[in-house]
């Protein structure tokens, strides 16, 4: 055997261009976070949102809504990021290093979904003037 | 790592000595970044999600939620949610400086490490004060 891989073997099978994707997305998710995150800190200590009612008067603005809705993205991908290295550094086990990555993308996009559901009901219901939930 | 490659590795010198070091502030904040990301990760995003669902479940189900929320136990998870914000955030930024490749002679590495280490404590405690009391 010799000591390299024959050039027909890893022809089109070498880099995808795309190696530096998670690492420029998790970065870029930061500096999104930071700025989101500080103005939700600032929100929470500032703005009552101790009832529902207020939650919805909240969100019926748009420049309460679409941060939140891009926090929420932008915290999810970054989670993902972050929690797949935990699994990928720790959980030697194939199967179970397969199922766990299966399960944080469940994970993810399930808890993106609701989140992003949650905060479009809460904007719309008040948009549209239909009774708030509740 | 196979018996053989073990049996191997016991009978050389091992470099680089992972054993022997000297322990230091860069290391604290380095697991402390690792640790609040998994819990903010796994812990925040659950609280995130349960809050926005809530609300949007209705007024009874919200009202039980900020119940929760403003309980002891909710306010040793919020409060400890935050400090994980801060902490993270700090080590974040530092990483982000780290990224431009300045920052790393011993003596500011060790000096921001240090600062990484406190300050963001001293900011929930801040943050948390003013929720309570109103002021600082």
């Amino acid at each position: 055997m010799d000591g390299g891989t024959e050039l027909g073997k890893v022809r089109g099978l070498g880099s995808a261009r795309a190696g530096t994707h998670h690492w420029t997305t998790q970065r870029l998710t930061a500096i999104a976070n930071l700025m989101l995150l500080t103005w939700l800190g600032v929100t929470l200590a500032t703005v009552n949102l101790s009832s529902a009612d207020a939650m919805t008067r909240w969100l019926s603005s748009p420049f309460a809504a679409v941060p939140l809705v891009l926090l929420v993205i932008s915290v999810f991908t970054h989670l993902r990021l972050g929690l797949t290295v935990l699994i990928e550094d720790y959980v030697h086990d194939a199967a179970l290093k397969l199922g766990s990555l299966v399960l944080l993308t469940f994970f993810t996009f399930g808890g993106m979904g609701f989140a992003l559901f949650a905060i479009a009901k809460l904007a719309f219901a008040a948009a549209t003037g239909a009774p708030s939930a509740g | 790592m196979t018996a053989a490659s073990t049996e191997t590795a016991a009978a050389r010198p091992i470099s680089p000595h992972l054993t022997v070091y000297k322990w230091g502030p860069h290391m604290l904040v380095s697991i402390l970044h690792r640790a609040t990301g998994d819990v903010l990760g796994t812990v925040g995003a659950l609280v995130l999600t349960a809050w926005l669902v809530c609300a949007a479940l209705g007024g009874d189900i919200y009202t039980a939620f900020v119940g929760h929320a403003n309980a002891w136990y909710g306010q040793v998870v919020l409060i400890g949610l935050t400090w994980s914000i801060l902490q993270h955030t700090a080590s974040g930024l530092r990483h982000l400086l780290l990224d431009t490749g300045a920052g790393y002679e011993l003596d500011s590495n060790r000096l921001w490490s240090w600062i990484v280490a406190i300050l963001p404590a001293l900011l929930t405690a801040a943050f948390w004060l003013y929720i309570y009391y109103g002021k600082l």
